[in-house]
This record gives C-alpha cells, structure tokens and sequence, in this order.
C-alpha cells in the first residue's frame, strides 16, 4: 500500500506544560496545560494528582473555551445605566479602588454592619472570612447557606465530619456504595473513578434518586424515590437493621455516645440533657459496680438500656435506650415508610438486608495494630465494607439536616465510620464540634472601625451563642444564627438580598459580593430579586440597596445589577490556594492542598479578586493587612499566601514549610514555597502512617499526626453524637424550661423539629400546600457536563446542554395528553413558567425535573440575544419563593431548613397545565446590554487551526 | 472507489467501550474535541458558537437512551426504565463502506494497524462516506470543506515525545469512569481482547457486515434488592423494644 500517506506521528504537542489546579467545577483536579505558542494548546488530567489521577471531566477538557470566551470582563465598570440595564463604561483600575475604598471606608467607621460581604462559589473562604472580620462586619458567607449546609452540619455534629471535602469512601475496599441523591457536580471525578472500581471490584452500587441519569445511570439498583423522603427511608433501615438485630455494639460503646446518660427530668431545665460530673465530663452507667461514672473511666463497662439513679437522686437513662425505643416503633417500619417514599416495602427490606449483610458477613480486617486514644491497643482494624454518599438531593429540603443526621447514624449503627471499606475522614477532619468556633456578630462583637472579635461562622452549642439582640432580633443581616435558622453554619445568602431590600434586620449601604450570580440562577423568586435590585426607595430616589460591588470574571446576570464591577482574572491566571484552613482536597490516606499559579497571563485589565481584595484591605488600613506605618504588608494574594500566619507556624499552606522548604503542616514561612509548589504539580501530599489511618476519631496515631500537622494544638478525637444535646438545648428554650428561651413565635417550630434523635416530617413547602392543588414535585439535576451557570459561554459545553426541556413522567404525560415537543404551564404557589416537554420513564412518578442553570437571560454570558439558553432554556428558581406560603400565624418563614437555614430548592411542588406551543420559554426577560461594549457576534471558531498538519 | 487493504490488517487497533460504567459525563467528547481541534488535519470548527444555532465537528458523542425493558436480566430490574449513555466513535470497521465509497481515495484504511483515516488533501468534502456509514459516525467539517471522523489520535498514539503510558487516545486516557480502553483486538493476549473475551464483548449493528474493530461492552447482570429481603433474619423476639434489650445485654456481656 504505497499510497498511504507518510504522516508525522512523533511532534511535541507543545512549547512547554504548565501544571496547575483546575477551576471549572468544586473537584479541584490537578492539570497540565500545554502551552504552544503562547496558546492554550490543550488541557488533560495530571496523572500524579491524588484527586484526578490522570483523568479529566468534560468541563476540564473544554477549559480552553472557557479561558477565551467573548463573555469575558475585560476591566473595571461602573455603572452608567439603570441598574440591570448592563449599561456600564469602563473604567481604571485606580478609579475602581478609589469608588471601593471610600465606599467602605465610610460604612466601616460608621456601622460596619452595614457591609454584607457575601462570596459564592468561593474557593478562598480562608482569605475572605479573615478579612470580613478584620474589616468588622458581621456581614459575612459564602455560598453553603444555598448549596449543602444541611449535609455539612449535619455530618460535623453527628460524625465531626461530611461528605466530599471532609470525606470519601473508602472506594478500593468497599463492596456495597450507595448513593443519595444528586451529587454529580459534588464530587465530579473522584465518584466516577471510585463507581469504576466499584463496579470492578463486583461491589454492589445503589443509587436512591428521584432521576435516574448520570451516575444513576449505572447503578445495579436505583430506588426513583420520592423527593425530600429519603430521611424516612434511612429511618426504616435502622428500624430493621435494630429489629433484625444487626447492629455493632462493640463499636457504639466505644466510639458513640450511645452509653452516655440523658437526664430524665421532665419539666426541668435539664431534661433531655447529658448528666456530667462537676468537671463537665458526661457520664456512663457502669454495670458492674452498678454506678455512674464519667465516660473515658478505665475498665468501665457501660449499660446501654436501663433507668439509672444519679449520684444527686435524679434518674437517667443512656441515650441508646432512647434511640432504640424511638426506632423500633412501628411508625419506622418498611410499610409504614412505604407510603411515604414510594418505595416498595421488599426494597427497603432488601436495602436493609445487603447493608446487614456486607457490613457483618463481608467484614474485612487490616492486619496492622494500632492503639486507640483511651491507651488500648488493637490487633487490627476490622472494616465494615459499607460506604454512603450523599449532597445537595439530601441537602436542599427543609427536612434536609435530621436527614443527613439520620444518614450518619446509620452509619455509626452498623460501625461504618472510619474504617476499612467504609466512608473515611479526610484530613483535618474529623473535628468535634467543640473544635469549631462559635459564631461572632452579636453587638458585643464589633464596632466602628475594629474587627469582629472572632470568626463570623460556626456552632452554636445551644441558643446561648446565637446572634441576636436583647430582643431575640437578628444582628445578621441574613438572620443567620437566629431563632429562624439556630444552627445556620454558614450563613444564608440566599436571604442577603430579599432582608436588605426590606430593611429587616436593618438596612445596609454597601452589598459586595464575589462570583455569586444573585440576580439569576443563585436566587429564589429570580424575578422578584432583581425587582429588589432595582428598587428605589420614592422619599430619596436612592436604589433600596443603595451600593453594589461585584466580582466575576464573566457577564453574568449579576454583573448587570452592580454599580462597580472588579472584574476577576480566569483560573489559568492567577494565584490561589486550595487550604486546610479553607475548603480541603485532603484524601483519606493523605493529607493535601494545593495551589493555582498564573501559567497564562491576562491580555486585558483584569485583576484575581483576592489580589483586589488585599489592595482593599491596605487602602481600608485593615489591621492585619498593614503595618504599623499603615503600609500594606501584602504585595498580592501569592505574597500572602507564602507570608501569612493564622497560628505561629500555620498558613494558608502546609506543604514545603520552614526555611528550607523541608517542614509540612507546622514551619516558618518559607519564600519559596510558590516555587516549590509548582515543581511539584501545584499540589502538596503526605501520607498518613498506616497506622494512623483508620478510625482516624479514636486513633491515637492519627490524633498526634495531626497535632504535629498543626489541625490542632491538643488531640482532639471525636465521640459520635447519635443523640444531640445541642439540639436538645433549644428544645428545652422552645418549651421555657432553659434560659434563653425561644420566642412564641418560634417555639412549636422547633418542637416540631429539633429533635435530639434524628427523624423525618414532610418537607414544609408539601405540608403546606395543597397536595392536590400541586401534585407533583419539581427539581433539578446536575448535568456532568455543566457546573451551575459556568457553561453557556463556554463553546464546546453549550454544544452538549444548549437547552433545557421540562422531563415529565409517563404516567403525567398520559394524564395530561403531552407528547414531546409540548409546552406546558408549570405553576407553584409562587409562580408559572411556560416550557418545552420532553417524555420520561426512569424518572419518579410524581417528579417532574430539568437541569439545573441552564437557562440564561437575555444579552447575559457573552452570548447572541437569540441563543436557545435564553428563548427556550429555563430555571425553576421563579416557581420557588424565599418565603414559605402563609400558614396563618402571621409570620412569613424561610423556605429553609429550620435549624440550619439551608435553601428549601427541592421542596418545590407544582402542577402542570398544558399551553400553546410556542418559541420562547415564561417568564422572560428584557436584554441586558453587554457591560462595557457593544455585543460582536462570532460566526464561526476554529480554535488550533493555526497548528493544522 | 477506493480499496480495502487487501488483507486482514496485522495490527486491529481500537477502542473497547464499557457500557457497565459509562455515566454519559461527556469527557471523552470534549477531550477529543480539545486534542483534535490541534491535532491532525485541519481545526474542528464550530459555527455560531455563541449564538442561536451553535453546531461544530465532533469526532465522538455520546447518546443517550432511554430503555424500558420487559424483565429481562441485563439491562435492569423488571418494569424499570433505564437510561443508557452510549458513547459512539468512528469503529474502524475492517469492511468499512465509507472507504470504499470515497471517489477519490481520502478515506483509507492503514495496512498497519486498520485505523480509517481520511486524507485531507484529497478529500473533496463530497460526504458520500457520511452517508456510506452506518453509524454516522463522520462529520463535515463546514469550514474547512472536509470530512472529520476519530483518527484514535494518531498523533498520539506513535508519538515518541509522549511518555509510553499516556500513548493513547485522548478519550482513553480523560475517561473518569475508565469505561474506554485502547488496544490491538488482533492480538487475542491483548488486554482488551481479553476483556471482550471475558465480558462478552459485542459489534455494532453486526447485521451491517462492517466488522467494526471496536466492541461495546454490555452492563454486567445486576440482582435486584428486593430478592435480599428474605436475608434478613428477624430476631427471636421481634416485639418491640424489651426483646431488643435483652439482646443487647447478652451482647454486652460478650464484649
């Protein structure tokens, strides 16, 4: 065949690779870009990064597209048109920090809470929170509050840690994975490489969603069930799991509070709460010399049923007693679950079944010693190979957090915490919750021109520590660690706007918020938003919320709602680092961080926010960003990253410390750590000795391994808290027997759901509506191929989710008469939405679902004012409302989660009504103008053309 | 016309496909789309990129379908839909219609290695191959005039400035769910000849007659949950919470 052509088959693909940390989703894989010509040649997976290990997900892969796109901010705005026009012009850097610095440097001297400083899809909430308390605003978030609070509190005051950053099961030991809910966007890479080897291993993988795409996909069982009842359905596993008598005891006594004593006093103040002896210590029952005594006492061998009398005459019963007699209850059981899940009572049974089974027949051992914290020393570690997952579906219902509690016992039941096969902590998890600080923000807390005396987010251990006036008002203004939302670790943004505009709390002067896109797809009530946005109060003609800084790389909807836009650099071009004292990419058997660095450099005016941030925070003299002279300590955001300290020894780093660069975790700062950072892949790692690896809560190897690290300055293992006296605590305020006591208002609230043992009432939204008024359930999922609103102006991703049809059941389409192609009504108690249908099988009956954010405005992300995202794309957010429907006690309540404040998002419930067909989805918008330039239309890309052989 | 070698190739290099694991996320798409907008031939072009009727040329998509079965044992549980991502490259047919329909031989098979390749510069963007196969798995190139189809990265897989590991196709080496592999399917010892062995390794559309060098992989037989209800014992006293506690004292005493 001598015609074949001779092809050159062996050119280098580049001039040289950079490796850095991508940014087109949560994961944080390592990448290398290979850089050709001074281009972006190509983008893969690095394969010595632990997160990704070589693999790259279709966000990564299209980042060039990301970096180039037309959406781009190309410098400083500031507003020239109404807000929402996205009229703007172009201003100097100079002019732009002079606007922001005398802006907040008023507010800071007069009222510093009238800043509310919110970041969204932060990766820098280390850099961010610290500055917002040196600023002294209690103003401060990201973006938890509407993403998974639920999972995280929920997790840290169960187990003292979560799922995805705090954690991973353990996926090369584990012979049964099951799933909740939607979590493809949480963790991206790592669950698809960990259901590989799953399914490799012939381990079984369940996944329990309403919508079966994605992972769902794959599962060798799906349980479609109902929407915001998973809770429920964990419930009546345990309720088998208790009767079928296949729990561990030996690892509740050990590693749980189930022996620990509840103070049975009814009436009382103490009532429900853990007896202590005078230093505080819980106590036990110990069954041999029939007395009660502190937990840790050598030798004692605890009761975990009885009433026992105290040494001060009152009785007392262990919390297992409780949490037995709670679940053994027939309400627990399968057919009674049945009704509410959807799910058939041989299904439950069978969950329960194989999670029993695996858990105890299929136990594996580590043959590797270890010694727990209490001085005993073990033969090896004995692995319960079961592991769960679970996100934002579990997350984002007003039942969400006792689910996600709920979810952790089980876990703690069957002693699958920590061990082999399991799920495992990641470093510096796990933390008890008396390792995290309370929240600060109460009046005491700041002042003109100080800092907050201490971090804005954390637990409260009981109403004590909430943030709230004399009056029992809010001091937040997003009512966080309030009597609304007690336990809201991380805020609420999603309520920033809608109390600013009502002047509840207080109104605010200055709202800056950074890569958070609220006047779209980050909202409830989207339309209303941006009519608060837009709001002048009549007396002044002053905008309600009187002043807007935003930070976002892209046009997005937000963008055209602010009155000075920094417009931030692209992932590829700056500095940021991936911190333990941030948001952790720690595996379970290492810990890690990880860093970005400019491998390409901005060819426009651009600057990285945190950059902007520190510049602000020298012309603002916040205390630690000057010295004494008031000059700025901090050049840029990679001067500070290598500089500073949190402890002595600790800073937002931990690899490559101390002067030679040969410290990890504890050192001084070394002046080439960037340096060395990126000869290294941009990542850090250490391992954790085998020994110190499981049981990470009650491993003395591994608590002196983390002391060492700098995680903390003593041991601090964790005992599970199946039972929460925390939660207890505001039970006892809500009945008036403990001081402070919850106002009226409140009090059958948090009855009704503060339970101390985890359980499960009908998400708020369904209570309250009419269910046959709206029958069905509305949610979205997560495309793989998209992360929230980043994608549409990325050009090869909005090739794969262009548009977004309304998925509806079967069994709704034949009611209905709606075939594909149909238009229908969607329409809440809040709201109606006009969309194109599509017919769906694997899907649950009464669930109707499209994908999440992809529905742009109008004139938003750089694209044409005719692109498919913005005629036919749309967004459920208009059918949510911020507030629940009246209930007739006068109030207007939160569609959140009562304890933590988490967004309600899939408590959403609808009917559907069939419409005209038509081009263009309802509501829609006017076009917004592209901020600071006129719109060029693109006709075609042929993007390496230039390299064509 | 253009001719087929004249013998079975000695080397049938491919891609085994694992339809078990594929979660439909699109990487292998995009990777692809990201090495051969650079890589051999001319650039994949995307029309209208951000406007309202984007298109471009892709070398690989996924599809996704959805499957109601009536109870049978492969592809899920009785009565419940499933929805399978099917991810569908150029095959590498050994019979492959699309060189033997090009009029002017642009598209040909390697003697070598039976990689389908089109020749740009002899390729007249007629699309006779499209049409010629039955997989669709070719797309025009709109700018540049000419066919496009997976080239299993040539410019990777023989390039010595590339490690030997990451020797293989973009798709390859990106998928997350490692439901992509790359091998020679002549050599029965290869790793995925072992594996098309093993799981029972199927051609597309057989019927056609095109011999597809690449295999699908079908999802591994599943059981069902609600057949491990009955493996759950219940206790001797299942009445409530008494009989509980007196288990748990006798547990007690064991520890």
């Amino acid at each position: 065949m001598t015609s074949e052509p001779r092809l050159a088959l062996s050119t280098p693909v580049a001039d040289e690779v950079r490796k850095t940390t991508c940014y087109m989703c949560a994961c944080r894989c390592g990448i290398n870009v290979h850089i050709k010509d001074g281009k972006i040649r190509y983008i893969e997976g690095n394969r010595d990064h632990p997160v990704n290990r070589g693999v790259l997900c279709a966000k990564g892969s299209a980042g060039i597209m990301q970096h180039y796109a037309p959406a781009r901010l190309r410098a400083p705005l500031k507003r020239t048109g109404p807000r929402g026009s996205g009229e703007f012009q172009e201003i100097s850097w100079e002019e732009a920090l002079t606007i922001a610095t005398g802006w907040l440097d008023g507010v800071r001297h007069d009222d510093p809470k009238k800043l509310a400083f919110f970041t969204g899809r932060d990766q820098s909430q280390s850099l961010t929170g610290f500055w917002a308390q040196q600023f002294g605003t209690p103003n401060y978030a990201a973006h938890g509050g509407f993403c998974s609070v639920n999972m995280a509190a929920g997790g840290i005051m169960t187990i003292g840690g979560a799922f995805w950053e705090f954690g991973a099961p353990d996926w090369d030991r584990t012979k049964l994975f099951v799933m909740f809910g939607v979590a493809e966007d949480h963790d991206s890479n790592p669950i698809k490489m960990g259901i590989a080897k799953v399914k490799k291993n012939g381990a079984r993988f369940v996944s329990v969603n309403p919508v079966r795409t994605g992972y769902s996909a794959v599962a060798d069982n799906w349980i479609g069930i109902r929407p915001g009842t998973d809770g429920l359905l964990i419930l009546a596993v345990v309720h088998e799991l208790l009767k079928a008598r296949r729990i561990d005891v030996d690892y509740l006594v050990r590693y749980s509070n189930a022996p620990w004593l509840v103070i049975d006093a009814p009436g009382t103040a103490e009532h429900g709460l853990f007896a202590r002896d005078a230093d505080g210590k819980p106590l036990i029952f110990e069954t041999v010399t029939e007395r009660a005594v502190p937990v840790g006492t050598k030798g004692a061998r605890p009761a975990l049923s009885g009433r026992h009398e105290l040494p001060d005459g009152r009785f007392a019963v262990p919390s297992f007693q409780l949490l037995a007699e709670k679940y053994l209850d027939p309400k627990y059981a399968p057919e009674a679950a049945s009704v509410e899940t959807g799910v058939a009572v041989d299904v439950i049974r069978g969950l329960a079944a194989e999670i029993a089974r695996v858990a105890f027949d299929e136990a594996i051992t580590i043959e590797q010693p270890w010694t727990d914290v209490h001085g005993e020393r073990h033969h090896h570690f004995v692995g319960r190979p079961v592991s769960f997952h679970a996100m934002r579906g579990l997350s984002a219902h007003s039942n969400g957090f006792q689910t996600a509690r709920a979810l952790h016992m089980l876990q703690v039941l069957i002693g699958a915490v920590d061990c082999p096969g399991a799920f495992r902590f990641e470093p510096p998890y796990p933390k008890p919750l008396e390792a995290h600080p309370t929240p600060h923000g109460k009046a005491e807390h700041f002042g003109s021109a100080k800092p907050l005396s201490g971090p804005h987010l954390g637990f409260p251990r009981g109403p004590e520590d909430l943030l709230i006036d004399a009056e029992g008002k809010p001091t937040r203004i997003d009512k966080a660690f309030s009597w609304d939302a007690p336990i809201s670790a991380h805020g609420l943004m999603h309520m920033v706007i809608a109390n600013a505009h009502a002047g509840d709390p207080y109104p605010i002067d200055v709202l800056f918020l950074y890569m958070a896109n609220m006047a779209w797809n980050s909202s409830m009530n989207t339309a209303g938003v941006m009519k608060m946005l837009e709001d002048k109060d009549p007396e002044t003609g002053e905008y309600r919320i009187p002043k807007i800084i935003y930070s976002d790389a892209y046009a997005s909807e937000m963008v055209a709602y602010a009155d000075l836009v920094l417009p931030d650099t692209t992932y590829l071009e700056r500095h940021d680092c991936i911190s333990l004292l941030d948001r952790p990419i720690s595996e379970p058997d290492a810990v890690q961080d990880a860093i970005r660095w400019p491998v390409v450099e901005p060819d426009r005016d651009v600057r990285g926010f945190q950059s902007v941030l520190i510049d602000l925070g020298a012309r603002l003299k916040l205390p630690a960003f000057v010295d004494s002279r008031g000059t700025a300590i901090y050049k840029d955001y990679a001067d500070y990253i290598v500089r500073h300290e949190r402890r002595p020894g600790i800073g937002p780093l931990a690899g490559f410390r101390g002067l030679n660069g040969d410290k990890a975790g504890r050192g001084a700062a070394n002046p080439d750590q960037l340096k060395r950072y990126i000869e290294n892949g941009s990542f850090f790692s250490a391992h954790i000795p085998l020994e110190a690896q499981f049981f990470k809560h009650a491993n003395q190897a591994y608590q002196d391994f983390a002391v060492r690290m700098g995680f903390f300055d003593t041991p601090q293992p964790v005992t599970f808290q199946l039972y929460s006296e925390p939660l207890q605590k505001f039970r006892l305020s809500a009945e008036g027997l403990r001081a402070p006591f919850a106002p009226e208002t409140h009090r059958q609230r948090i009855l009704d759901s503060f339970t101390p043992l985890p359980d499960w009432y009908r998400p708020f939204e369904e209570a309250l509506v009419d269910r046959e008024t709206y029958p069905y359930h509305a949610i979205t999922q997560r495309p793989a191929a998209m992360y929230h609103s980043w994608g549409s102006m990325n050009a090869w991703l909005r090739q794969i989710h262009t548009r977004n049809p309304l998925y509806v059941p079967g069994p709704i389409c034949d009611e209905h008469g709606l075939v594909d192609g149909d238009w229908v009504w969607v329409i809440s108690h809040h709201g109606r939405i006009k969309v194109e249908m599509a017919r769906m099988e694997a899907v649950n009956s009464s669930t109707i679902w499209t994908w999440n954010a992809i529905g742009k405005r109008k004139g938003a992300w750089g694209l044409d004012e005719d692109a498919p995202e913005a005629k036919k794309g749309f967004l459920m957010n208009h059918l949510i409302h911020e507030l629940l429907p009246p209930k007739g006690d006068g109030m207007r309540w939160s569609n959140s989660d009562p304890i933590t404040g988490q967004a309600a998002w899939y408590d959403l419930r609808v009917r559907i009504e069939t419409a005209e067909k038509a081009q263009i989805s309802e509501p829609h918008f006017p076009a917004i103008s592209e901020p600071g330039r006129a719109h060029e239309h693109v006709d075609e890309l042929r993007y390496g053309q230039e390299w064509a052989k | 016309m253009t001719m087929l070698p004249a013998h079975s190739t000695p080397k049938k290099l491919g891609l085994v496909i694992d339809l078990d694991v594929c979660v439909g996320c699109h990487a292998c798409v995009v990777s692809c789309k990201e090495w051969n907008t650079g890589g051999y031939g001319s650039a994949l072009s995307d029309q209208d990129p951000y406007g309202a009727d984007v298109s471009g040329a892709w070398l690989n998509r996924v599809h996704t379908f959805e499957v109601v079965p009536e109870g049978g044992e492969i592809v899920g549980e009785a009565g419940d839909a499933r929805i399978v991502h099917f991810p569908k490259s150029c095959l590498h047919c050994e019979d492959a219609p699309c060189v033997t329909v090009c009029p002017t031989g642009a598209s040909y098979k390697r003697s070598a290695d039976g990689i389908v390749l089109v020749d740009e510069d002899k390729c007249i963007g007629c699309g006779l191959c499209a049409w010629a196969c039955p997989y669709g798995a070719r797309e025009m190139d709109l700018a540049a005039g000419v066919m496009k189809k997976c080239t299993l990265c040539i410019d990777r897989i023989y390039n010595e400035t590339f490690e030997e590991v990451d020797r293989v196709p973009s798709c390859v080496r990106t998928c997350p769910a490692n439901a992509r592999h790359f091998g020679d399917l002549a050599d029965p010892q290869s790793d995925v000849s072992i594996m098309v062995a093993q799981r029972g390794g199927m051609d597309l559309m057989p019927e056609q007659g095109t011999r597809p060098v690449n295999k699908y992989l079908p999802p591994r037989p599943r059981k069902s949950l609600a057949d491990s209800a009955r493996g759950l014992p219940l206790a001797e006293n299942t009445d409530g919470a008494k009989g509980f506690f007196a288990w748990l004292d006798g547990m007690l005493d064991r520890i």
